[in-house]
């Protein structure tokens, strides 16, 4: 049966890069003495599916990934015996049981929620908050984005479903589909383009709140719900 | 949370920042006022590496478990946050507190290749620490050393308070209470450093000098306190079941070079290869016993979560044992689905039965260590593998599947002729053929793949080939194109691959090896005209060594080139490793008459080490 894992990477270990943190897990998963199941062939390994890679430098409270599980005790048991064996930083908030018929974590993803905040050192105009508010109002956000192959036109807005300006920073909801997938760093760049501001050099700091899929009726859901 | 010692701004901009970050599962935190003595534990090069290190994770596992000491780990940053710490004014930090090295009781640098030498100026003048012993004060860090390349530390006694000679295990405690009782007296550190001198083990370089006579060797030595030992003894741990290991290695985030549990299973090698220091220094051979071993292997896979398990000792044929740890291995792992890795078997019916049940026959390779092509220079060097033997090992494996094979050479050797390098192809060859004799030619799946390699000899102090002359570049490189030209000449040259090691940093680890007190001025030289990770081909800076060489009035021939008589004093003779220097010195005379000398199972040649009571040294002897 298959089992969806909810974590946080809050910390020093947001430097932990995304293959480093499946091995993080891979390892952890056997010093937890949960019962996955692996794959066939001479170097088994185990069925495990994790949800948006996460950028490095970036924290979350929204990380998933599945398991496949020969047998079970309780979803609570796999949680607190996972927690058990983590590290500063990353803690288990979830886990459940996945209905048959499921799709796995990364197909499933259709959008998150990210809380940006600026670097201490970063110089802003006074008036850049009326000026992104105004950006997002826009009916399309036009942009040249870089592929692997060429250069292509796209409408960024249809891929910010949300911006606010909170008091602890800017939150957007934005795609995350595979494909369709847009970096808040991106948005936010090219937003202070527009107005004529350099930006340094990583001069923000990104936290992922929260990963949903979508529903069949198109309604966002995180991904356990 | 712990705070970094780098801001998110340093971290973001170099490459792998998790090196820098602590943190990992079984990584040792502490409070720090809750300890009285802050341990900062060095590995000189960068985190990978460092952190594949057993002796590391031995030792610091130990002082952990002493409740009055912190022991941190260190590494050296790379070359692109090194910049940036420099630009910035930004201490060397160890990683589990983040704090600044410089404020440690100790900095402890151990020293497995002399090619990190300049490594360890880079990690003192990071940390802010004095390059030179005789300038720290009250303030600084207890520098010291341990490792192999302590068995001869003249060339860099000037940057280390203490050197600690031998196996890790016995010693600290003593050195720490000793410290405990400096601070509470308010001693001075001279007095700390006359007391430590006389704890076994312990070599406190500033309580000697060096004389030499007129031709450059060296002609005595001379005490400056009455307290100073004259010969230091290593020490050694006489009960290997009974001692420290970490039950809970750290687990690196990121991948390193040794990314697996490492089960030591033994100390030691009885087999006495002339060249091989490793086989000198830690003799006797002491096996630790099969429970131990059993219960240490679940108790770190369970704590660590790895997915490997390897096998760590010099020639892990010779563990008396072996069958009975590896049917246990096999049954626990296939169940856990942890993968074994099995370095330095020696190749024959037995261990091919276990790789084939340990490996996928169609990846591996096999590896043979001739060191030498023909059996006359075998003998030389008191290899005791056979041609037959090699050829006899290759055809079984390549029955059992195998098509990979892999043959370490060195080239340079004390004695060496023509006909015992073109002996390197025309093994080479002979393992081709047998290849093609073997396995019928509807059953092949292309070529046999043969690689063949060659380091280049570098004598080491305490062996037989203490005495040998080293070759020069260019003759090294000489042999090297001839390996190369006797191997495209063989029937079966297109199955052979051919690589050899670089020519001059060669030269330069021969030095280091052989070194007396001349060679501090010149390491330190190299590294302010800009030289640090030697060891990196990629940041190896030859011409710059040389220039330090000549600005510093030091000939490097004197150290490589040049013969020893059998009565020079060596700048490593103070230092007692068990073996004694009549025993090494009949064996430079039996390699010389190509005389091969029997392994410490088969019959003890009295080399000294029969003193320590323990190990192999107390087996009935087969002949």
């Amino acid at each position: 049966m298959k089992v969806r894992i909810k974590f946080s990477k809050e910390g020093p270990v947001k430097f932990i890069g995304h293959l480093d943190i499946m091995r993080y897990f891979q390892k952890a998963i056997r010093r937890a003495d949960i019962d996955i199941a692996y794959s066939m062939g001479f170097n088994p390994h185990q069925i495990m599916s994790f949800a948006s890679p996460l950028s490095v430098g970036h924290e979350s409270s929204g990380e998933y990934f599945d398991i496949e599980l020969n047998s079970i005790t309780d979803v609570e048991d796999i949680k607190n015996r996972l927690n058990a064996v983590m590290t500063e930083g990353i803690k288990i908030l979830k886990v459940a049981i996945l209905d048959d018929g499921e799709g796995n974590a990364m197909a499933s993803v259709a959008a998150a929620d990210y809380l940006v905040r600026f670097s201490d050192k970063l110089m802003l105009p006074a008036d850049w908050k009326e000026k992104l508010i105004a950006y997002y109002e826009q009916e399309h956000i036009f942009v040249t984005k870089q592929t692997k192959k060429s250069e292509k036109e796209i409408d960024l807005k249809e891929g910010i479903y949300k911006l606010q300006i909170r008091d602890d920073g800017i939150f957007m909801q934005l795609d995350a589909g595979s494909g369709s997938n847009v970096k808040p760093g991106f948005v936010l760049e090219h937003f202070f383009g527009t107005i004529g501001v350099e930006l340094p050099e990583f001069p923000l700091r990104v936290r992922r709140l929260e990963t949903y899929r979508r529903t069949k009726k198109g309604k966002l859901m995180p991904l356990i719900s | 949370m712990r705070k970094l010692a780098l801001s998110d701004e340093i971290l973001m901009q170099v490459e792998k920042p998790a090196r820098y970050i602590g943190g990992e599962v079984n990584a040792v935190m502490k409070r720090k006022e809750q300890v009285k003595v802050r341990f900062a534990m060095c590995f000189p090069d960068v985190y990978e590496i460092g952190m594949s290190h057993l002796g590391i994770q031995i030792i610091y596992d130990m002082l952990n478990q002493f409740e009055d000491v912190w022991c941190e780990r260190v590494y050296s940053p790379w070359v692109d946050l090194d910049a940036i710490m420099r630009k910035e004014n930004i201490p060397l930090f160890a990683l589990e507190s983040q704090d600044p090295v410089k404020e440690f009781d100790f900095l402890g640098i151990t020293l497995q290749y002399e090619m990190c030498y300049t490594n360890i100026l880079q990690v003192l003048d990071l940390a802010g620490i004095p390059l030179l012993a005789k300038d720290r004060s009250e303030k600084d860090p207890i520098v010291i050393g341990g490792g192999p390349c302590t068995y001869n530390p003249e060339p860099i006694c000037d940057f280390f308070d203490l050197f600690y000679i031998g196996e890790g295990e016995t010693q600290y405690r003593t050195l720490i209470d000793l410290y405990e009782e400096y601070k509470e007296k308010g001693m001075g550190r001279a007095w700390f450093l006359e007391h430590a001198a006389q704890i076994p083990g312990i070599y406190v370089p500033s309580l000697y000098e060096e004389l030499y006579n007129e031709d450059g060797t060296v002609k005595e030595r001379k005490k400056l306190s009455e307290k100073a030992p004259d010969i230091i003894m290593k020490e050694m741990v006489k009960d290997v079941s009974d001692t420290y290991y970490p039950m809970k290695p750290v687990v690196p985030f990121i991948k390193v070079t040794q990314d697996r549990v490492v089960l030591e299973i033994q100390r030691g090698c009885i087999r006495g290869c002339r060249f091989c220091q490793a086989g000198q220094l830690y003799r006797p051979v002491r096996e630790r016993n099969l429970e131990f071993l059993k219960k240490y292997a679940i108790a770190m896979l369970e704590n660590t979560g790895h997915e490997e398990i390897s096998l760590s000792s010099l020639s892990s044929s010779d563990y008396s044992q072996l069958p009975e740890l590896i049917d246990f291995l096999i049954e626990e792992c296939s169940r856990r689905k942890i993968n074994i890795s099995l370095p330095s078997l020696r190749i024959d019916a037995f261990s091919l039965d276990v790789m084939n049940k340990v490996q996928d026959v169609k990846k591996s390779s096999l590896t043979f260590a001739p060191e030498a092509g023909s059996q006359r220079l075998r003998d030389v060097i008191n290899k005791g593998l056979t041609e037959e033997v090699i050829l006899n090992g290759a055809k079984l494996a390549f029955e059992g599947g195998w098509t990979r094979v892999k043959l370490y050479f060195m080239l340079g050797l004390p004695f060496e002729t023509e006909e015992d390098i073109k002996g390197i192809a025309e093994l080479s060859n002979k393992i081709a053929a047998t290849f093609y004799e073997t396995v019928p030619k509807e059953k092949r799946n292309g070529k046999v793949q043969i690689v063949a390699s060659t380091s280049f000899f570098i004598p080491k102090p305490f062996t037989p080939f203490q005495w040998a002359s080293q070759c020069r570049k260019e003759e090294f490189l000489d042999k090297a194109y001839l390996t190369r030209k006797s191997i495209t000449e063989q029937l079966n040259q297109k199955s052979i691959k051919y690589n050899w090691h670089e020519a001059d940093v060669s030269v330069l680890e021969g030095i280091m090896a052989r070194g007396d007190r001349k060679i501090n001025q010149v390491i330190l030289k190299a590294y302010e005209m800009g030289c640090v990770y030697d060891a990196w081909s990629e940041y190896y800076k030859n011409d710059v060594w040389m220039q330090a060489f000549e600005d510093c009035g030091v000939d490097p021939d004197f150290y490589t080139v040049r013969e020893r008589r059998e009565d020079e004093i060596f700048p490593w003779d103070f230092i007692d490793c068990g073996v004694s220097k009549n025993f090494l010195l009949r064996e430079w005379h039996r390699a010389q008459e190509e005389t091969v000398t029997p392994n410490c199972r088969k019959q003890c040649q009295g080399c000294g080490a029969a003193r320590f009571g323990t190990g192999v040294c107390l087996e009935e002897k087969e002949a």
